[in-house]
């Protein structure tokens, strides 16, 4: 069974950091579909860029590969997936606590997943040592004049009694 | 990134001017051991202003910084930050080591 996607992408970069910010741009720039707030985007651009700078510093390390990207609409939610096919990660539950880092020499924080984990609704990390790895995050956008259409229908009602 | 020394308070401004990501803090980095080596400042600023975007990048840099401030007998403080920014140094604790004041809305 084939789930329906609004709208969906994909984007394929070679691991170079000056991509990056190519990245979380463009995966911003599609979910501005949906009308997020300044914050809610900014929380994607900020999960974006840890699961980008992952595949580019760990994944592939000083070897060179292609990060993937597909990103989907669906209602008013984002589900993104980042990829690469990179060194993968011996243990994703360690790799997921807070501070956890291998390379902390480099002033690295570890704290990329626990970024993503709260910046996003949800989070999924699929790992195999020697084939690569693939974060899945989404995040529900929440429909902005709610109040002010509640507001509108009751004083509607009232109007018509 | 821009930088001003105020001589009299042994002040050192540091304006970061890019966005901090795993691409640019190095850069940065550089440039704000550089600037505190060459003036010896008792204080330290980083100014957060004109940051439109960081990521964890940011943290590293921070606690980086703080502990290079140390060494040099510095205090280091940050200003101007922005929700996000200030959500990313709460969660990993930086905020806890360093004074923040001139909080953007």
């Amino acid at each position: 069974m084939k789930e329906e996607f609004k709208n969906e992408m994909k984007l394929e970069f070679i691991s170079k950091s000056a991509n990056e910010a190519f990245a979380r741009i463009t995966v911003a720039a599609f979910a501005s579909q949906l009308d997020p707030s300044l914050e809610e985007l900014a929380d994607i651009k900020t999960a974006v860029s840890e699961a980008v700078t992952n595949c580019i510093v760990h994944g592939y390390d000083k070897s060179q590969g292609i990060v993937k990207i597909v990103a989907k609409l669906k209602e008013n939610e984002i589900f993104i997936e980042i990829s690469d096919k990179g060194k993968g990660i011996e243990n994703v539950d360690a790799a997921k606590e807070p501070l956890y880092t291998t390379k902390p020499n480099l002033e690295r924080s570890g704290m990329g997943f626990t970024i993503m984990e709260s910046f996003m609704d949800k989070l999924e990390v699929q790992s195999i040592v020697g084939l690569g790895t693939k974060v899945t995050m989404s995040k529900k956008i929440k429909p902005k004049q709610d109040t002010e259409d509640d507001f509108e229908m009751t004083a509607t009602t009232v109007t018509n009694s | 990134m821009e930088s001003k020394f105020y001589e009299e308070d042994k002040l050192l401004v540091l304006k970061i001017t890019e966005e901090i990501d795993d691409h640019k803090v190095q850069e940065i980095r550089r440039k704000a051991d550089y600037e505190m080596e060459r003036y010896m400042p008792r204080k330290v600023i980083f100014d957060f202003d004109s940051v439109t975007f960081m990521d964890s990048a940011g943290i590293g840099l921070i606690i980086g910084r703080y502990k290079f401030a140390n060494m040099i007998g510095a205090k280091l403080e940050l200003k101007n930050l922005g929700q996000s920014i200030k959500r990313i140094f709460e969660m990993s604790g930086v905020l806890k080591l360093v004074g923040v004041f001139g909080d953007s809305p």
